[in-house]
């Protein structure tokens, strides 16, 4: 059994206002010095079998177009374990 | 003039969108997301709605649809599209339009008679008004902000493809207060706000929106 995570972020260009939200209410419970707070999204995959070249290849072309909207998003595949 | 409506699973607007068509004159006919052609329709509406729950992004899993397959073709073969709404959103999905919609602004679903100001009317959808019309149509969205980059702003600004812009207010962030856009060749158009629910006096805030629907049926009747 093989995992691969895909995480998936809004570009840095694109306004967060789920994260704004996050990041006034980390500044109510008393956190300070916060100045930033993006939210993204973390997808594991759990393949049978190897994760092969020709695999990963069709792992990161669903990556950039199911997974993740390279109008306003980037994906990065953080992690492979066969 | 046959116009079909697509029902994906958890559409909303189908029904009223199929009825607007009705009330401009024209036959709707149902599409469903699973078939494999566009039964010979002379045009589409892709509806509001929920379509796969908005999982993943709005829009996302709609554009995978079998349905999708022959429409995406025949869009870009000139066959007249209007997305609203969760059409919008799957349009954009489907790289038939430029940009993307994102979460409102204001993190509120927002659900208001919305004022818009009609900006394009070479498309075959807004033939029937005139440049610089405005009109009042409902607005109801969670993720309607329309997001591009200042490059395909710019284009679709010096294209004339900004078909409808938000007056008095701008309701969810939407860049350069652009409620809807069109393709390069005019015949594919995505909307946020609602045409199909200001069609009759009774149960809308105005007849309005009739005008997207009498557009398309008057357009292929000439045609």
């Amino acid at each position: 059994m093989a995992r691969v995570v895909v995480d998936v972020m809004l570009k840095p260009e694109i306004l967060d206002p789920q994260g704004k939200a996050v990041e006034g209410a980390l500044a109510r419970l008393g956190l300070a010095g916060v100045t930033s707070v993006r939210q993204g999204k973390s997808f594991d995959l759990e393949i049978d079998g190897a994760v092969d070249e020709a695999r990963l290849a069709q792992i990161h072309e669903l990556a950039g177009s199911l997974l993740s909207n390279p109008v306003i998003e980037d994906y990065v595949i953080r992690e492979v374990t066969a | 003039m046959r116009i079909g409506v697509v029902t994906f699973p958890g559409s909303l607007d189908d029904r009223d969108a199929a009825r607007a068509v009705r009330v401009a004159g024209g036959e709707a006919v149902e599409l469903w997301h699973g078939d494999a052609d566009l039964h010979g329709v002379d045009a589409v509406v892709l509806p509001g709605g929920f379509s796969y729950g908005d999982y993943l992004r709005c829009g996302a899993i709609a554009r995978f649809a079998p349905v999708m397959g022959p429409l995406v073709d025949a869009a870009n073969g000139g066959l007249p599209v209007l997305g609203i709404c969760n059409g919008f959103q799957v349009l954009c999905e489907s790289h038939l339009l430029p940009g993307a919609l994102v979460r409102n602004d204001s993190l509120h679903f927002v659900c208001r008679d919305q004022r818009l100001r009609i900006e394009s009317t070479t498309t075959p959808w807004t033939s029937e008004y005139t440049v610089g019309q405005e009109i009042v149509v409902p607005l109801k969205n969670g993720e309607g902000g329309y997001v591009a980059s200042e490059a395909v702003l710019d284009e679709l600004e010096g294209e004339g493809r900004v078909v409808a812009r938000y007056l008095e207010l701008n309701p969810n962030g939407s860049r350069r207060d652009i409620a809807g856009i069109s393709n390069a060749r005019g015949n594919v158009v995505g909307l946020m706000p609602h045409p199909e629910h200001a069609v009759e006096a009774l149960t809308g805030p105005t007849t309005d929106g009739l005008g997207f629907f009498t557009s398309i049926l008057k357009g292929l009747v000439e045609a």
